[in-house]
């Protein structure tokens, strides 16, 4: 007989109890996390009652990183070491970066795949800086919830391209976060608009952040949410309506000359200052020291209107290009839903209600909306409701491609189509007896490779050498559920098979990622060991419950000489549970889901037939 | 796995799109990625894979032509990937009046009639040669069938560059 098992308290590893899991949304300029308690999705407060949390790190010269409020009220004094808005980094090449944004309070260092910003504590690149923001979140969950987490869902951009989102769930893993899924952050405001509202229809989530634009067209329809479309821009947000305020006051000054860091610094924080005042009033007075300068006058709604009317107005293409895709004419939109910080912006608001015809939605909170989509999705996921009908029906933002001869892209997958896709193309060789292939993956709309993003080169070797155009070399992309690609090539006469899971131009290999984890300062206080231990009991656990429930709900497909291994891998993974060698319970959790893997194959189809048997006779 | 099968719908152009869309999200309700989010390792890639058929298969169902071209396929006439020379004169003559037709949309007095003139000529021929794959298909004769397709494949082409002509023209 089994020895009984009792559990740390708030470690209990009982897959019956509710399981703690969490919902970030990890924005430009500020951050939050959310969480379904006793059924209710709510926003976590830090310990002195606030809800979110400034996405800014500090790297102090006494080694010490201060992240949220207290980096942001060190910005001013030092802004070279603290990173402000570091999700524009993210994914980026130093090109990129200084052609979008123009001059900002850091020192870049290229390297051969990331871009470091130098700070008092060394080269820091924008996946670590990502991740102290993470840390401080998940801490903060976990005291407030009282255990260890499950996993957490994490919002991104729905334009965001395959490196930022890679971007983003390296920054997770380095922070201690196992990632149940990357969800659109305007696919996570439509849960929790829907869910909330009870609507059924077509609804247009305008989202408009401090660093991005997403517009997405979705279908509400019983516990369904389908992406029809999405469009939008990464590079396109509040910080860009403070900057055009900037370069207006710098031009009508005259200021021409280089601004220090400092200078940079208190020019964006009073751009900010100044768009958030006219939301209220129509005229801001300001007085400011600028290198030996000072600058004053007043700058009106008027101004403010002028100079950010080219930013609005493509926020608006994008919505029209997004109807299109989606098939829908503006009549038949529901509910414009506004979400993101910058649509409190009057201009914002009234230009999105001309374009569209109607009154667009702004009484549900655009800060927190977000979030709390997030965390529902991240209940259910960790399958808390096991008997939920909720159903997310994503796209792919941007549409991929291949680089064929003369630098043009052949798409294989155009955007918004639905995930998860794998699709195929097949090639040739164009040279009698060649050998070797490379495969240039692009991300874009563009026909010219030069114009889209590139995202990843691998060679596929040993071709069979024959004349030119006989190969058959077939390449399938791979979008999974988190919108990420990964690519295989094969060789059809011989079977040759390259595969990569793609990795992006600018990004953190997986064992540069470990290196850090063991490195840094915060994990390292955890004894990385025990929490693996425990990590692979839950796993071992949950696996074990899962699998039972499976063979009694579908008893009568399981054959009987898979019943006996099944059972013996069974026995097998409880008594590797009850030692301490994370890599015997690893092992043999892999042996039960191999042993199991048929029976899971027939479940599925099996799950398939009777879903539409319901149906059938249903319509009878 | 035959798209049709997976929907239990009939091998047939003339579709229930309701049904088929409803039949769509039951089934990915099961399937989703999801709903196997804490399912061990191999169910995991189960799931996306079986995910990602049905997506496809409902894209290709969804749309006419595509579906169209998936029901030829299904006889082996692939006509998707195949570089085919199209020597039927008459076609080609309609062909070449819909892109002059198209060539002087830019230069028109009002551009907006011109497109409504242009899409209801496209969409004249579009359902000629539906009606045609139609025919040819329900008595078997897939190869005419086929060929119905590949002028469908021309006449859709055809109708997308008038789309991003569109956008160019009418500030986009």
């Amino acid at each position: 007989m089994a020895l009984l098992q009792i559990a740390e308290p708030g470690q209990s590893t009982n897959p019956h109890e509710h399981k703690l899991a969490i919902g970030i949304d990890l924005g430009t300029t500020n951050s939050l996390v959310a969480s379904v308690r006793s059924g209710q999705a709510n926003v976590l407060p830090d310990a002195q009652g606030r809800y979110h949390l400034p996405s800014v790190v500090h790297y102090g010269a006494n080694r010490t990183i201060d992240v949220g409020f207290d980096a942001k009220a060190n910005a001013e004094n030092d802004p070279e070491n603290t990173i402000v808005s570091v999700k524009r980094f993210l994914g980026r090449g130093l090109k990129d970066i200084n052609e979008t944004y123009g001059k900002l309070p850091y020192t870049f260092v290229e390297k051969e795949n990331t871009v470091n910003l130098l700070t008092s504590q060394g080269e820091k690149n924008p996946i670590q800086v990502s991740a102290e923001i993470l840390y401080v979140l998940k801490t903060q969950a976990e005291q407030t919830l009282g255990g260890d987490l499950m996993g957490a869902v994490i919002t991104v951009p729905a334009h965001f391209d395959d490196a930022q989102r890679q971007g983003t769930k390296d920054a997770a893993q380095l922070a201690g976060i196992k990632v149940l899924r990357l969800i659109n952050e305007p696919t996570a405001a439509a849960v929790a608009y829907g869910l909330d509202s009870g609507q059924e229809g077509i609804v247009a989530i305008y989202d408009l952040g401090g660093g991005t634009f997403d517009i997405s067209i979705l279908r509400l329809n019983k516990g369904v949410f389908e992406v029809l479309s999405t469009g939008g821009d990464t590079a396109l947000g509040g910080d860009d309506f403070d900057g055009k305020i900037v370069q207006r006051i710098l031009a009508n000054a005259g200021v021409t000359e280089e601004l220090s860091a400092k200078s940079l610094r208190k020019l964006a924080d009073l751009g900010r200052k100044i768009k958030e005042q006219l939301s209220d009033v129509d005229s801001v007075d300001f007085n400011i020291d600028i290198e030996s300068q000072q600058l004053t006058g007043s700058f009106s709604k008027a101004d403010f209107e002028a100079v950010i009317a080219d930013l609005v107005k493509a926020t608006l293409r994008s919505c029209r290009r997004a109807l299109k895709d989606a098939d829908v004419e503006k009549e038949q939109i529901l509910e414009v839903v506004m979400v993101g910080g910058s649509t409190r912006v009057p201009y914002v608001r009234e230009q999105v209600k001309a374009f569209f015809g109607k009154e667009p939605l702004t009484s549900i909170d655009p800060d927190q909306v977000v979030a709390i989509g997030a965390s529902i999705q991240a209940d259910l996921l960790v399958g808390n409701k096991p008997d939920s009908d909720m159903l997310l029906l994503d796209v792919t933002p941007l549409s991929l491609g291949l680089e064929t001869m003369g630098g043009l892209v052949e798409k294989v997958i155009p955007r918004n189509t639905t995930i998860p896709v794998a699709r195929a193309q097949e090639f040739t060789t164009y040279k009698d007896g060649q050998t070797m292939m490379a495969i240039h993956v692009l991300q874009g709309e563009r026909e010219l490779v030069d114009d889209c993003r590139s995202l990843a080169r691998f060679v596929l070797k040993g071709i069979p050498p024959l004349t030119a155009g006989i190969a058959v070399i077939r390449v399938t992309f791979n979008i999974d559920a988190d919108g990420l690609l990964s690519v295989t090539a094969l060789e059809k006469s011989t079977g040759v098979e390259s595969s990569i899971q793609v990795k992006p131009s600018y990004g953190l290999e997986q064992n540069e990622i470990a290196d850090m984890i063991t490195a840094s300062m915060t994990n390292a206080k955890e004894d990385i060991q025990a929490r693996m231990l425990r990590e692979q009991q839950i796993d071992a656990v949950r696996m074990m419950e899962a699998l039972e429930t499976a063979m009694t709900e579908d008893n009568a497909i399981v054959l009987d000489e898979e019943r006996v291994v099944i059972e013996q891998a069974i026995e097998q993974l409880k008594q590797a549970t009850q030692g301490i060698d994370g890599q015997a319970i690893k092992q043999a959790i892999k042996n039960l889901d191999d042993t199991s893997q048929p029976f899971a194959a027939r479940r599925m189809e099996n799950s398939i037939k009777r879903a539409l048997t319901g149906h059938s006779v249903d319509k009878v | 796995m035959r798209f049709f099968d997976l929907f239990e719908l009939p091998v047939s152009f003339q579709l229930d799109n309701e049904l088929l869309l409803e039949r769509y999200r039951e089934i990915q309700k099961k399937v989703h990625p999801d709903h196997h989010a804490s399912a061990s390792d191999n169910e995991k890639l189960l799931s996306v894979q079986k995910a990602s058929e049905v997506n496809d298969a409902y894209e290709t169902l969804k749309k006419p032509l595509t579906r169209a071209e998936y029901m030829v396929a299904e006889h082996g006439f692939d006509v998707r990937h195949e570089q085919h020379t199209i020597r039927d004169g008459m076609f080609l003559m309609q062909q070449m009046e819909l892109r002059e037709e198209l060539e002087e949309i830019e230069s028109a007095t009002d551009v907006e009639a011109a497109f409504d003139r242009f899409y209801s000529d496209v969409k004249q021929l579009i359902n000629e040669y539906t009606a045609k794959f139609e025919s040819e298909f329900n008595q078997s004769s897939f190869e005419s069938a086929a060929d119905a397709v590949r002028k469908l494949r021309f006449i859709y082409k055809l109708k997308e560059e008038a789309q991003l002509l569109e956008d160019k023209l009418l500030d986009f």
